[in-house]
């Protein structure tokens, strides 16, 4: 039989289903990870990147920061934590923020600045608060821009959160880190197979929410 | 009574000049028209009345009192705004675009919904375009939602930067019309910002011509400065010696035709 029957069997096999390293379990755990990651990176991402988008201010010096986050390699960041902070989730977890920020921030900034600014002034200009024009207008017209930072975000830390079985007990990549270690390769494949079909299952979820967030302005989407 | 520029002064971060020592005073019902060309100045000075832009020097007075000592959003939510190309919600319905402000201000939604076909059917428009979103109307109908938008909080004072300037001239017509039927009901105190001095002319009890820095060229009602042109620039501007600003008549089977520099007619003297 091929690898690739293999490693379907393996996943279909009920013996790897159920029990604290069943795939279920390892799914929900691997779910678990990536939506804390990118949840605590957008509590700050997020404001942040609308604050910069709103205000135009400080554009230049966060961009910079956050392209030279993007460019740290996740896994030796996630080692130097790692030996920071030992054994367990949180120098995964953390790793995985630094991974998901600079998508969000992207996406606040740039869905915020994109919003008509003709529109946006005549709004001020009649009376509008700061706050107001930040809820009511800036942020409805670039809600499916901020959804696609989101989108970008998720997908990243889907796949990477396969890491976090480096160093802690957690998620689906564990199938691959014990599956080469005692060359199972069928369980390795079966394990990146898992974390293929569920960033797939993921990207379509949002990529619904992100068509429905679209404003409705009686025009034709081009 | 009404809106005064007390010697007021722009200057911006960069030492560009924008307004430098503009006095005028905007009687309570009448129309200021602001003409220049760009660099004048013109808007500056327009969004100085509600705070849209501080000015470096001097002080703006509504009704004798301080724009300064104003809350800026409160200010704004008193005074009606038309901006330049309708400058409407893209993702509100008109109806809510024009109901803006009633709602900012606690007008429970259906009452303001209410008032706001009212309006529409006030600016021309029929209230059935009131379900549709901005981008379904034409450029016209657009300008005139910005009225409606403009009048829903019933303010004294209008503002109007170049409200039609991006529509065609037979369009624009219609507009003007409207809107001087509409002051003639309202007698709001308008400032309009326009760089169409036949605009000017038609729309404004007042004129000012600016030159670029926004210094004033000359200051009088539209038969003031057609009938004496301060100087030079003033007569180019306004453009005394094209040939449809100097008219005579000539007489053609007992009637008197008036006729332009050019010889084509005009219309009938009556």
């Amino acid at each position: 039989m091929s690898l690739f029957g293999d490693a379907l069997s393996w996943i279909t096999d009920g013996a790897h289903w159920g029990g604290p390293t069943g795939i279920d379990h390892r799914i929900v755990q691997h779910l678990l990870v990536t939506f804390a990651a990118v949840a605590l990176a957008a509590l700050l991402a997020l404001p942040l990147g609308v604050l910069i988008g709103h205000t135009g201010r400080g554009r230049l010096v966060v961009v910079a920061l956050a392209g030279a986050v993007r460019a740290v390699p996740t896994l030796g960041l996630l080692t130097l934590l790692g030996l920071a902070l030992g054994i367990g989730i949180e120098a995964p977890l953390l790793a995985l923020v630094a991974l998901a920020f600079p998508s969000l921030l992207a996406g606040a900034y740039a869905g915020v600045e994109a919003a008509d600014r003709g529109a946006v002034d005549a709004a001020r200009a009649v009376g509008m608060s700061e706050w107001q024009l930040v809820t009511r207008v800036e942020i409805p017209l670039g809600a499916d821009v901020i959804l696609g930072g989101i989108r970008a975000a998720t997908l990243q830390v889907v796949a990477t959160a396969t890491l976090a079985a480096y160093i802690s007990d957690t998620g689906l990549g564990r199938y691959l880190f014990s599956g080469l270690k005692s060359r199972q390769y069928d369980e390795m494949l079966a394990g990146a197979l898992l974390v293929a079909g569920l960033a797939l299952v993921l990207d379509l979820a949002l990529a619904t929410l992100q068509r429905a967030s679209r404003p409705t302005t009686g025009k034709v989407p081009s | 009574m009404g809106i005064e520029f007390r010697d007021v002064g722009k200057t911006y971060p960069d030492g560009t000049v924008a307004v430098t020592g503009f006095s005028c005073t905007v009687p309570s019902h009448r129309t200021l028209a602001l003409v220049g060309t760009s660099g004048s100045g013109k808007t500056t000075l327009m969004r100085m009345v509600n705070r849209m832009v501080e000015p470096t020097t001097g002080t703006v007075l509504i009704d004798e009192r301080d724009v300064q000592g104003l809350d800026k959003v409160e200010l704004r939510r008193s005074i009606g705004y038309v901006p330049q190309a309708g400058g409407l919600l893209p993702h509100r319905r008109v109806v809510d675009n024009v109901a803006t402000v009633p709602v900012l201000t606690g007008t429970p939604k259906r009452a303001a919904r209410e008032a706001a076909l009212a309006l529409l059917e006030l600016v021309g428009l029929d209230p059935a375009l009131g379900r549709r979103y901005p981008t379904q109307l034409s450029g016209g109908q657009q300008q005139r939602v910005a009225v409606a938008r403009a009048l829903a909080a019933e303010p004294n004072i209008l503002l109007m930067d170049e409200p039609f300037g991006a529509v065609d001239p037979i369009v624009r017509r219609g507009l003007q019309d409207q809107l001087l039927q509409l002051q003639a009901e309202l007698g709001k105190t308008i400032v309009l910002v326009t760089h169409d001095v036949d605009e000017a002319f038609r729309l404004g009890d007042e004129v000012v011509i600016l030159r670029t820095g926004g210094i004033v060229a000359q200051t009088g009602t539209p038969k003031e400065i057609m009938a004496a042109p301060a100087d030079a620039f003033v007569r180019d501007f306004i453009g005394s010696d094209r040939a449809e600003r100097s008219l005579r008549t000539v007489e053609v089977d007992g009637l008197s035709l008036v006729v332009d520099g050019d010889g084509r007619p005009v219309g009938v003297l009556e």
